[in-house]
């Protein structure tokens, strides 16, 4: 039973080690690759941890904007490096999917906090302590 | 009466193979990648719902009266230390070596069990403190994000355990293979998913 398991699955196993050196769908890296991507997000980790747990900058805004630039580019280096994303793979629709999917979460996350904010804004004010007596 | 002659194709349908499809693997990588960008909206909702409620307070504790950021760096660390032992885990795949494979899952494996450690811990301390999802609409969106984020390393290391003994079973077959980089995808996109989220919730939470 257990020897005709998966008959589709396993095509040409001896042929398998040689070809797979090739990487069909490229979704392989090597001992250097995922090296240089730790080396890279150790660094694009340390940065923004330094720059927050220090306060070497003393400012929130410019410290906001520097380590959402920085998470960006770890964001990127991750899928490079341990994603192994790339333009080809699957004929292109692995990042053709990436794309749309990257347009729904930015258009979800500027989408949400631009329209209530607005609506924040033309609430009538309340206090903590008003927060607090509400049912 | 009349013949009828059935078009052409309606009898026995003919298919024109126009392009060469470009994996070899039935498509279950390009299909597991499309389940991980739906998981990736299903983040985006629950930032989407931090960035709205983040700092609705309702005069209870804030994220710099909470956060432990040297906890969260440790935390980070592990994390990032285990995406780098599955990479070390798929090359001794690459390579057809059973034993180092296992070895390198089992590390993993251990990383991310030090990781949901410590997040039960930090969860388990603010809860005893009383700062429950049920204080704040922040307490809440922090605990809904954060907590899913947990969920998914907690059910990657069931997974993660259940193809050690698969792979022990049945050795580096091509199903197994196939399962390791579905698991693969799955690891380094939560390693993703957490750059986020030490970004936006904890360091950004920090500094208010």
């Amino acid at each position: 039973m257990s020897e005709v398991a998966e008959p589709g699955l396993a095509p040409k196993p001896q042929g398998h080690g040689g070809g797979h050196g090739e990487h069909p769908h490229g979704a392989q890296g090597t001992f250097r690759s995922y090296m240089t991507g730790f080396v890279l997000s150790v660094i694009l980790t340390a940065i923004p941890f330094w720059l927050v747990m220090g306060d070497v900058l003393n400012d929130t805004l410019m410290t906001s904007i520097v380590i959402m630039a920085l998470a960006a580019v770890q964001i990127v280096v991750h899928m490079i490096y341990f994603l192994h994303m790339n333009t080809k793979s699957e004929g292109g629709w692995t990042f053709l999917a990436l794309l749309f999917t990257l347009t729904l979460v930015v258009i979800t996350l500027v989408g949400s906090i631009w329209v209530m904010y607005h609506m924040d804004q033309n609430m009538m004010p309340m206090s903590p302590h008003e927060a607090l007596q509400k049912p | 009466m009349h013949e009828t002659t059935p078009p052409p194709g309606a009898t026995a349908p003919v298919f024109y193979e126009q392009e060469e499809h470009a994996h070899g693997d039935g498509g279950t990588l390009f299909g597991f990648w499309l389940y991980l960008m739906s998981d990736c909206l299903i983040f985006a909702a629950l930032f989407a719902t931090f960035g709205v409620l983040g700092r609705n307070y309702a005069a209870g504790p804030s994220g710099a009266d909470l956060f432990d950021l040297r906890l969260v760096a440790v935390n980070t660390g592990l994390l990032l230390l285990s995406s780098i032992t599955y990479g070390f885990a798929m090359l001794a795949m690459d390579k057809d070596r059973i034993g180092p494979t296992l070895k390198w899952l089992a590390v993993t494996g251990l990383f991310g069990a030090a990781f949901i450690a410590i997040e039960l811990y930090e969860f388990t301390h603010l809860i005893r403190e009383g700062v429950t999802p049920q204080r704040s609409a922040f307490l809440s969106s922090f605990f809904a994000l954060v907590g899913t984020h947990g969920l998914h390393v907690t059910f990657g290391i069931v997974w993660l355990v259940t193809l050690m003994i698969q792979v022990r079973r049945r050795g580096l077959i091509a199903a197994n293979q196939r399962r390791l980089m579905c698991l693969s995808m799955f690891w380094h996109f939560l390693d993703v998913v957490w750059i986020g989220v030490f970004t936006f919730v904890y360091l950004m939470g920090a500094m208010r």
